[in-house]
């Protein structure tokens, strides 16, 4: 394989990198990819970049809570809860 | 896995709801509540609306808790009434608005003289321990979900922060499979590029000297 068709490979493998992480892939294509990556480690570093960033994305957890639930929104909520609870028994 | 072990407790919330448990009323509520608060805010960038959407997403969950067939289905069922309330509540949103991103945007340097495509990327082999740098790169991935175009934020919130499926993602938001996977790529690679970036130049870093 020459240094062009290698690039465009790598290129097609980047465009598959979510799928395959997500196991998303047939284990054909899932097979490839692993091929591809055990020779060529710049595709390796960039697939462990994205692994890292989804992983990050998976913990994200923003500064921001809600405030307290008031009193009222609370007893509307248990009002609900107690009207679906009659109608199930019902 | 975190995500795995939270929808294990939320199975057995929704179970104790339907048995009329009594305790499993605040504890559902209040789990639900910051879950959907998180969503909608990142959504729509209004606090206020988000507690409007987590209030109103709360009341249809109970007003339609009969239709939950199957509990162990009980977050995608709960996200997609979140959806509607989100888009019923939603005024423009304060991010960045809905635009198409293109893979070849996202496509690192490449220099395939040498034999392998060389593809310019920061070192992510360790990720930084230091408790300044990881406060910055949480900041930096928050900031980086919200500049997401509005059609790609609800993926990536659903498929990787909630980590819904890619076929209840789908359904929530009436979407093909292909788009959520297509939009989930492109979102991932946005966010990637703006953390690569961060760690490859160290520019926060700089502010406290530690680049």
């Amino acid at each position: 394989m020459d240094s062009h068709e290698r690039t465009e490979r790598c290129k097609e493998i980047f465009s598959m990198l979510s799928d395959y992480l997500n196991l998303e892939l047939p284990p054909d294509a899932c097979s490839e990819i692993e091929s591809h990556l055990a020779g060529c480690p710049p595709c390796i570093e960039f697939a462990d970049s994205l692994r890292k960033t989804v992983e990050l994305c998976h913990g994200y957890r923003p500064d921001d809570l809600p405030d307290p639930i008031s009193r009222q929104a609370r007893e509307e909520l248990l009002e609900a809860y107690r009207k679906m609870l009659v109608a199930r028994r019902a | 896995m975190p995500g795995s072990l939270d929808k294990q407790h939320e199975v057995e919330l929704a179970r104790g709801l339907i048995a009329g448990n009594p305790e499993a009323f605040d504890r559902f509520v209040e789990h639900f509540r910051a879950k959907i608060f998180r969503y909608s805010w990142l959504m729509c960038g209004q606090r206020e609306d988000a507690e409007e959407v987590a209030q109103e997403t709360l009341l249809g969950v109970f007003r339609n808790f009969g239709d939950l067939r199957e509990p162990e289905r009980v977050r995608p069922w709960v996200f997609r009434i979140a959806r509607n309330a989100c888009l019923m509540k939603r005024r423009k949103s304060v991010f960045a608005p809905e635009h198409e991103l293109s893979l070849d945007e996202f496509l690192p340097a490449m220099d395939g003289t040498s034999g392998h495509a060389k593809i310019q990327i920061a070192d992510w082999s360790a990720l930084p321990d230091d408790r300044v740098l990881q406060s910055q790169m949480h900041d930096l991935l928050g900031r980086a979900i919200r500049e997401l175009p509005e059609n790609y934020r609800p993926v990536i919130l659903l498929r990787d922060l909630e980590e819904l499926s890619t076929a209840d993602t789908a359904r929530i938001l009436d979407l093909s499979e292909d788009v959520v996977k297509t939009r989930l790529h492109r979102a991932r690679l946005a966010i990637r590029r703006k953390l690569d970036e961060f760690l490859r130049n160290g520019k926060e870093g700089d502010k406290h000297g530690l680049a």
